[in-house]
């Protein structure tokens, strides 16, 4: 089928669509786009139920002191862990956007890390206005580096960036224990794998008073609106979506591939970056092993089922941020951590299930509209 | 009253979301009939109440309950209160760095603190497993266990360091226990044990067993308290055997068994007979156990994993000590401290050798083993050399304890590098 008649038939097809009955009997996509993820998770929340009064514990209890602990009394714990989550998740969504598989937000994030850690142990002394704005330009900078090599592979030489990136983070990985081990090392610190306190001047500030939610929230918002206008605005994000959707239409269609490639992923890499920035000297205040925990792999999946869509990110972001210490609530409750694993591992699978059944249900929807209108 | 009215409305609000959620799900299927909606009305109805009922028994349950973060301070001060004006356990928390089955390092504390509850009826001691050592993880499982009425708080891995210090900063009340660190605050102890003195008996094991004199020796991080294991494995060895060469592998993890095995592999390849080891699995004692090698434990008695590879296990019992301060905790004695116990103390011990093991060996470690009890032999006690050949610690000299929690150089015979 030659483009000209795929295209007519697409125009045929909107037609029959804009042409439907205004009484709807099938649900619409936009509900459905919203009532799968809560009904998700409402399944998993029943048969984590199911378990938890099978195994003889009081689940209502359980549950209920989850929710109170990780969304309301100790929400601030929540979105603190987010906050590293959103910003990882952006970039990589970001990516995506254009089928870019850009697997190495954690090594992007450790870029980010290591160059605000530099920054800090380098200049102790400068005053807060100062050091923290060359910070976050080193955070940016060090995760876009991170992030230009495979894209750079990918765009010049065709190197599958799947491999390329996720390789790299085991070199980030590898070079911070150099890092902490060796030169960084706290000459305090006992000859612990840890660097020196940063001065306070060079942490990021604390946003809410009694909390150790930090100035990171502020990016993280202002990211999601940029990535958001980005994406969803401006002509560049336009040619990022044709590149996902068709990379031949897109090269046909006078696209330049290679350098929009390069610039997607010097963006994704930026956005881990400042995460680890914010991570480093937001919460941290130095550099020890573990600073992520696996941020830029659980991005992956929070840009997934937010549907690369900013403002989702946000909020499962926060979903998942609650899900990690609710394992730790249950644990203190009494709940065996080997169960946690298990209920933790049931609502992804129902969350992952709920996704797949959605994009069922919708393709399902448009060939029924199709068959539809043929009748009538 | 306050609290438990706000666990009502908790209940309620659930109650709610839960009803909607059931009615847009009747609305997405318009051929749902009004009665199936009814029934599903009265069901979420239902719920409502026994989620109200829950939330009031939890109400009862859990003494400190501030509804915000900013109030955690009072809330455990008068969780405090509560518990001490009804007669009530108290409270001790764990947390874990690994997982409590991993057959060594938590394992050990796990022990512990099962011995402690039995010990002292009156306390009631619960744990948290397998937390991170990442700021952001540990500082939260820390604070909400300060929250939720703990009196005291145990943080077992060298990574909490930070968060413990942090958290204690906003729970004055409670008191904090870190085992590794080195950082002490009016409400923060550290504790740490002499494992170098198990290690060196075990070492004394290795340098008369081994027929290559190479001795293998997979290491986790090299951080003081690995390198000062080393060192102590090596002297002990060489005291008996000068010709022995001890070879290092780093892991870089305490606990990825698969890992560790592969590592133990690599130096069982390379010529070594013994495995020495500082890692949280037994994962090394099951590489030497399958290619008919011997091997040492870690941390806790590690037999019963590879009972013939098992030469023998440089433990550590964390029970006298834990009694000893949760009991200062309740008569209101505690004071910060950094504990430094060994031998002597009861809380390091190398277990009963294998049955392979020649009595004469059996009764040189028991010798050497008694004399470090009585405080005649100084297992750091010079003259030795690093590495390089220089010496480090002349005739007559040893090491200060700061200096044996702050080591960062091979002795000589040590196969290895410390990345530096």
């Amino acid at each position: 089928m030659s483009l000209k008649q795929r295209a007519a038939k697409e125009l045929e097809i909107q037609k029959k669509l804009v042409g439907l009955p205004p009484r709807q009997i099938y649900p619409s996509t936009a509900f459905l786009a919203i009532i799968t993820p809560i009904l998700s998770i409402l399944v998993a929340l029943l048969i984590a139920a199911l378990i938890l009064f099978v195994s003889g514990r009081d689940a209502i209890f359980i549950l209920s002191e989850i929710f109170r602990t990780s969304f309301i009394q100790n929400f601030a714990e929540t979105v603190v862990k987010a906050i590293p989550l959103i910003l990882a998740a952006l970039g990589v969504a970001l990516a995506f956007r254009a089928r870019l598989w850009n697997i190495g937000a954690e090594g992007q994030f450790y870029g980010g890390v290591l160059a605000s850690t530099g920054l800090a142990l380098s200049f102790p002394n400068l005053p807060a206005l100062v050091i923290i704005p060359l910070m976050v330009a080193g955070g940016l900078l060090g995760g876009a580096l991170w992030g230009l090599l495979p894209g750079l592979l990918r765009a010049k030489l065709e190197v599958n960036e799947i491999i390329s990136s996720l390789m790299l983070n085991y070199v980030a990985l590898l070079l911070t224990d150099y890092l902490i081990f060796g030169p960084w090392k706290d000459p305090e610190g006992r000859n612990f794998p840890v660097t020196a306190t940063f001065s306070d001047e060079s942490r990021l500030p604390t946003l809410v008073e009694g909390t150790r939610i930090h100035f990171g929230l502020v990016f993280a918002i202002v990211a999601a609106g940029l990535v958001w206008l980005l994406v969803g605005r401006t002509k560049w994000g336009f040619e990022l979506k044709v590149m996902g959707d068709n990379l031949k239409a897109a090269r046909y269609a006078g696209i330049n591939i290679s350098r929009n490639i390069i610039i997607a992923f010097l963006l994704s890499g930026a956005l881990a970056g400042l995460a680890g920035m914010s991570e480093v000297t937001g919460v941290a205040g130095r550099l020890q092993q573990n600073i992520s925990p696996g941020y830029g792999y659980t991005a992956i999946i929070i840009a997934w089922l937010a549907r690369l869509n900013p403002w989702a990110i946000i909020m499962v972001a926060i979903l998942f941020g609650g899900l990690v210490s609710s394992g730790f609530t249950m644990q203190r409750v009494g709940v065996s951590s080997g169960l946690v694993t298990l209920l933790q591992g049931i609502l992804l699978f129902c969350v992952l299930g709920g996704e797949s059944l959605y994009r069922r249900l919708l393709y399902q929807a448009a060939l029924r509209r199709s068959n539809l209108t043929k009748e009538s | 009253m306050k609290n438990s009215r706000n666990q009502s409305k908790f209940g309620l609000v659930a109650g709610v979301l839960l009803a909607l959620s059931v009615l847009l799900m009747a609305c997405g299927d318009s051929t749902a009939t009004t009665a199936s909606t009814a029934a599903a009305g009265t069901t979420a109805a239902a719920s409502a109440t026994t989620a109200a009922a829950g939330a009031t028994t939890a109400a009862g349950a859990t003494t400190a309950a501030g509804t915000t973060a900013a109030t955690a301070t009072t809330a455990a001060a008068a969780g405090a209160t509560t518990a001490a004006a009804t007669g009530e356990k108290f409270k001790v928390a764990f947390v874990y760095v690994g997982p409590i089955g991993d057959g060594g390092w938590t394992f050990a504390h796990e022990q512990a603190r099962k011995k402690l509850v039995e010990t002292l009826p009156n306390v009631e001691a619960t744990y948290i497993e397998s937390v991170d050592e990442n700021p952001t993880t540990s500082e939260a499982v820390i604070t909400e266990l300060a929250q939720k009425g703990n009196k005291m708080i145990f943080t077992t891995s060298f990574g909490y360091m930070d968060p413990t210090i942090n958290v204690a900063k906003k729970f004055p009340n409670v008191y904090f226990e870190h085992a590794t660190g080195y950082k002490t605050a009016a409400n923060v102890a550290v504790y740490q044990v002499r494992q170098y003195q198990a290690r060196y008996l075990a070492g004394i094991v290795a340098g008369k067993m081994t027929k290559s004199n190479i001795i293998g020796y997979v290491a986790a991080f090299p951080i003081p308290e690995v390198i000062g294991g080393i060192n102590a494995f090596t002297l002990g060895a060489r005291s008996v055997n000068p010709a022995a060469k001890v070879k290092v592998v780093w892991t870089n993890t305490w606990y990825d068994p698969g890992l560790e095995k592969t590592a133990a592999k690599s130096l069982l390849n390379a010529g070594a007979d013994i495995l020495g080891q500082h890692q949280d699995t037994p994962s090394i004692l099951q590489a030497a156990q399958e290619v008919g090698k011997y091997a040492f434990g870690n941390d806790s008695i590690m037999e019963s994993y590879a009972p013939k590879a098992h030469l023998a296990s440089p433990y550590w019992d964390w029970s006298p000590y834990y009694i000893e301060r949760v009991k200062a905790a309740m008569n209101g004695t505690w004071k910060t401290g950094d504990y430094f116990g060994g031998l002597k103390e009861g809380v390091v011990d190398l277990s009963p050798l294998n049955a392979v093991v020649p009595d004469d060996v059996k009764k040189l470690v028991d010798e050497k083993k008694a004399a470090i009890k009585a405080g005649t032999l100084d297992v750091y006690a010079g003259p030795y050399k690093d590495q390089s050949g220089a010496t480090k610690v002349a005739a007559g000299a040893t090491l200060s304890d700061k200096d044996i929690t702050s080591i960062n150089y091979f002795v000589e015979g040590v196969d290895g590098t410390i990345p530096k």
